[in-house]
């Protein structure tokens, strides 16, 4: 068994199993947050009881987002030692602002935004709520930062094969930072909202009209309506910073296999790499040299220009297709549920029956955006500096394939209970209503304990 | 020795790795041994114990997080080579530290009928957790080289770490509650004593045994005597708190802190001698905290951060400690 291989795919397993739960928690803080000051200023307790049932969620999601981020950080030293070695001077010092700056801050505050309502005065726990939030973003600038360094690493120097830092500017500040940032803090806005819509889509199926559902369900879809057209736009301009940057990673997200003018948006088609063609192409004329030059005759690069040394196309093809795909039917559900809730002050049926699906097409777009960047990167691990082929370790493959298949099996019940507690939520809130006890009052794990 | 930057930085983080181990093993250590503690606790009794580390274990396990990744940060090439050697326990570690980190969270979320699967995850996730951290332990001291005496050897570690766990989990117990639960901690607490003492005792031996340099480091003279409170020091910890089990819990509770601080003194000690045996290597004898340090330029911007950001990390885990200070009992639900 190859380690090469199997770690990647662990690697990729817990990184996609992590991502999803940052995905959450980066937005709900400040969702929560923006409960709390509207309880703050209206005194209404029905922000109060949206707080508390989304508090329960972000909490868990923390936790599910902590543990994989944590089983991430040591699989750098037990499967890619290679990776610290060679650029442990500029990742160091970004991974440890992120430990420094953001998760300590987290850690401590979450305590008291979760048991310490009754214990500290409201301004406090408003306070508290902030800094959580504001710790869940600082640690995805960071981490951003690092991973967008390594697709477009600047601001260094390399000295007998180990790269050193000479502008930290630069390097935080790298060339697809900004774009990679806003994208991404956009789709966890996304992935918030149509949470919290599909959620509350399903307590209203089941009956629930509930001052809280209402003032859950209007947050979430106004928020995804929209972050929508907003995302679609950042996401255009990431795409143009990639098309200077990283001209590979677009050939392959375009399936274009020549470098040229005139070059036609491929809406489908199964790409074959052995051939270099694509099959049962369906095609607009002139649609990636307009979308990506805005002009017909723009050249755009393709995949011949970097043979050998190119992403694998078909995963990124239609990673990035599944990507738009997801976001477009956002637009449009987002978009109606935000009329007829507006207009007609209601939610029809079927518009109801397709939110609560669509409560995970946040996750859905995030992953398909990872993949198509990711793998859109390879075969190298940090662009032009080092492959991910010579970071891999020398573990034994029999003890990677032991770890692969614990961790999948792992992630995989930890996901079936992970959904299944946010319906079991949804629909204890939906029977309860606003009848449910008081806030502050209302979490179970009696970590509630008394003010002295 | 030259003070020099390039000198001293290494230095410095070593020190900072350290001091993150250390209060990672003390603070994560009770709620970990509160985890082993509930296979032994009634079902109201695990409620309370929960309820006793519930606003504290997140920012304890944080404690890791900076211990490795300071390792990772400022010690590139040792944190490869102990992590590659370490991979099937580093791998267990992490899994218990998933299932304990999540059980947390879901038996508190789930239907009541589900509960007691959560809590069954809970203590399993907490002893996988600690015998992976023991049997690290053990191998390290061994110089990481793992025959099957070393296996066997850090198979004892593993169960002796989990057993000083055990006793920190119950001298939190002791802390934060009153009443019957109180009374069986202290009993806890003797138990797990004993095997705590001998995985000091079996530690202690082994590292200068398993290595010639630091049986030199240890027993020359006069190393041995300013070293000799070391040990001393720590067995007449042992037998006072061995006494204490007996008289404990006192009227109106006083002394109720005492074990668990007693034990953290303990740990610190013990964790001293290791630090003396293993300087200046990180990784035992084959690389040291200089040889395996980033470049200066990169730890210098790390210091720069640490300095400013460790004082407001403290300052706000003691002001999290004081909100949820006084006893886990005292639970109302108005």
């Amino acid at each position: 068994m190859d380690p090469l291989i199997l770690s990647r795919i662990q690697f990729g397993a817990n990184i996609s199993f992590h991502i999803l739960f940052p995905a959450i928690t980066i937005a709900l803080g400040w969702m929560l947050l923006f409960f709390k000051l509207r309880y703050n200023a209206t005194g209404d307790t029905a922000w109060m009881r949206a707080y508390f049932t989304w508090v329960k969620v972000f909490a868990l999601s923390f936790a599910m987002g902590v543990v994989s981020g944590v089983t991430m950080s040591f699989q750098f030293g037990t499967n890619w030692p290679g990776y610290m070695e060679t650029v442990g001077n500029i990742a160091g010092p970004l991974l440890a602002y992120e430990i420094l700056t953001a998760f300590f801050l987290e850690a401590a505050f979450l305590g008291i935004m979760l048991f310490g309502f009754r214990r500290v005065s409201n301004r406090i726990h408003t306070l508290a709520t902030v800094l959580v939030a504001g710790g869940t973003t600082l640690s995805a600038f960071w981490i951003i930062a690092l991973n967008s360094w390594m697709q477009t690493p600047v601001g260094f120097e390399m000295r007998d094969g180990v790269a050193h830092a000479t502008d930290w500017w630069a390097i935080v500040f790298n060339p697809s930072m900004p774009y990679r940032l806003v994208h991404m803090l956009l789709a966890s806005g996304l992935t918030v909202s149509f949470l919290i819509a599909g959620l509350s889509a399903l307590r209203y199926l089941n009956g629930d009209r509930s001052e809280s559902m209402w003032k859950a369900l209007r947050t979430g879809v106004f928020t995804a309506a929209i972050l929508i057209p907003i995302q679609i736009f950042a996401g255009d301009q990431h795409g143009l910073n990639t098309l200077e940057h990283q001209p590979q990673k677009i050939a392959a997200m375009e399936a274009n296999w020549n470098t040229g003018p005139h070059v036609p948006l491929v809406l489908f088609a199964l790409p074959d790499e052995a051939a270099r063609e694509n099959r049962y192409e369906l095609t607009i004329p002139d649609g990636a040299s307009l979308i990506l030059r805005h002009s017909a005759s723009g050249v755009v690069p393709g995949l011949n220009d970097y043979a050998g040394n190119h992403p694998p196309v078909f995963p990124v093809f239609w990673a990035f297709r599944i990507m738009v795909g997801t976001g477009v039917l956002m637009l449009v559900v987002s978009w109606s549920a935000a009329f007829f809730l507006k207009r007609r002050h209601s939610l029809p049926r079927p518009l109801a029956l397709v939110m609560v699906p669509m409560a995970l097409s946040g996750w859905l777009a995030t992953l398909a955006g990872w993949y198509t960047t990711e793998i859109g990167r390879q075969p190298w691990l940090v662009t032009g500096v080092l492959k991910t082929v010579d970071a891999v370790g020398p573990v034994a493959g029999s003890h990677v394939a032991l770890s692969l298949a614990v961790y999948l099996i792992l992630y995989a019940l930890l996901l079936i209970a992970y959904l299944g507690v946010l319906v079991y939520l949804a629909l204890k809130a939906a029977k309860d209503g606003d009848a449910s006890p008081l806030p502050g009052v209302l979490d179970a794990p009696l970590s509630q304990p008394a003010a002295k | 020795m030259m003070l020099d930057w390039p000198t001293l930085l290494p230095l410095i983080f070593a020190g900072l790795m350290g001091l993150a181990i250390l209060i990672y093993v003390i603070l994560d250590g009770f709620d970990l041994g509160i985890g082993i503690l509930f296979a032994a606790a009634e079902d109201a009794e695990q409620d309370t114990m929960i309820a006793a580390i519930g606003p504290f274990w997140d920012a304890n396990e944080t404690w890791l997080v900076l211990a490795v990744g300071l390792l990772l940060v400022a010690f590139p090439l040792a944190h490869g080579t102990i992590l590659t050697a370490l991979y099937i326990p580093v791998f267990l570690l992490l899994v218990g530290l998933i299932l304990r980190g999540v059980a947390f969270d879901f038996r508190a979320k789930v239907p009541a009928g589900r509960k007691h699967r959560w809590n069954r995850i809970f203590f399993l996730g907490s002893v996988i957790a600690s015998l992976a951290q023991g049997y690290m332990l053990g191998i390290y001291v061994l110089g990481l080289d793992v025959g099957l005496g070393g296996m066997a050897f850090g198979a004892l570690v593993a169960l002796c770490l989990a057993a000083a766990y055990a006793a920190m989990g119950a001298a939190w117990v002791i802390y934060k509650t009153e009443g019957e639960l109180q009374k069986k901690a202290v009993l806890w607490l003797r138990r797990a004593l004993v095997l705590t003492a001998l995985g000091m005792v079996a530690v202690s031996l082994a590292t200068p045994l398993a290595s010639p340099r630091i049986f030199d480091k240890w027993f020359v003279w006069p190393a041995m005597l300013y070293l000799s409170p070391l040990p001393v020091l720590s067995a007449v910890l042992f037998a006072w708190l061995w006494r204490q089990t007996f008289h404990l819990p006192k009227p109106n509770d006083r002394h109720a802190l005492t074990p668990f601080l007693t034990l953290a003194a303990i740990f610190t000690l013990g964790f001293a001698g290791l630090a003396w045996s293993f300087y200046p290597f990180v990784v035992p004898d084959r690389l040291t905290i200089w040889q395996a340090a980033s470049a200066p330029e990169s730890l210098a911007i790390i210091l720069v951060g640490t300095v400013v950001v460790l004082p407001i990390i403290i300052f706000y885990s003691f002001y999290a400690y004081r909100v949820f200070g006084g006893k886990a009992t005292d639970l109302t639900y108005d």
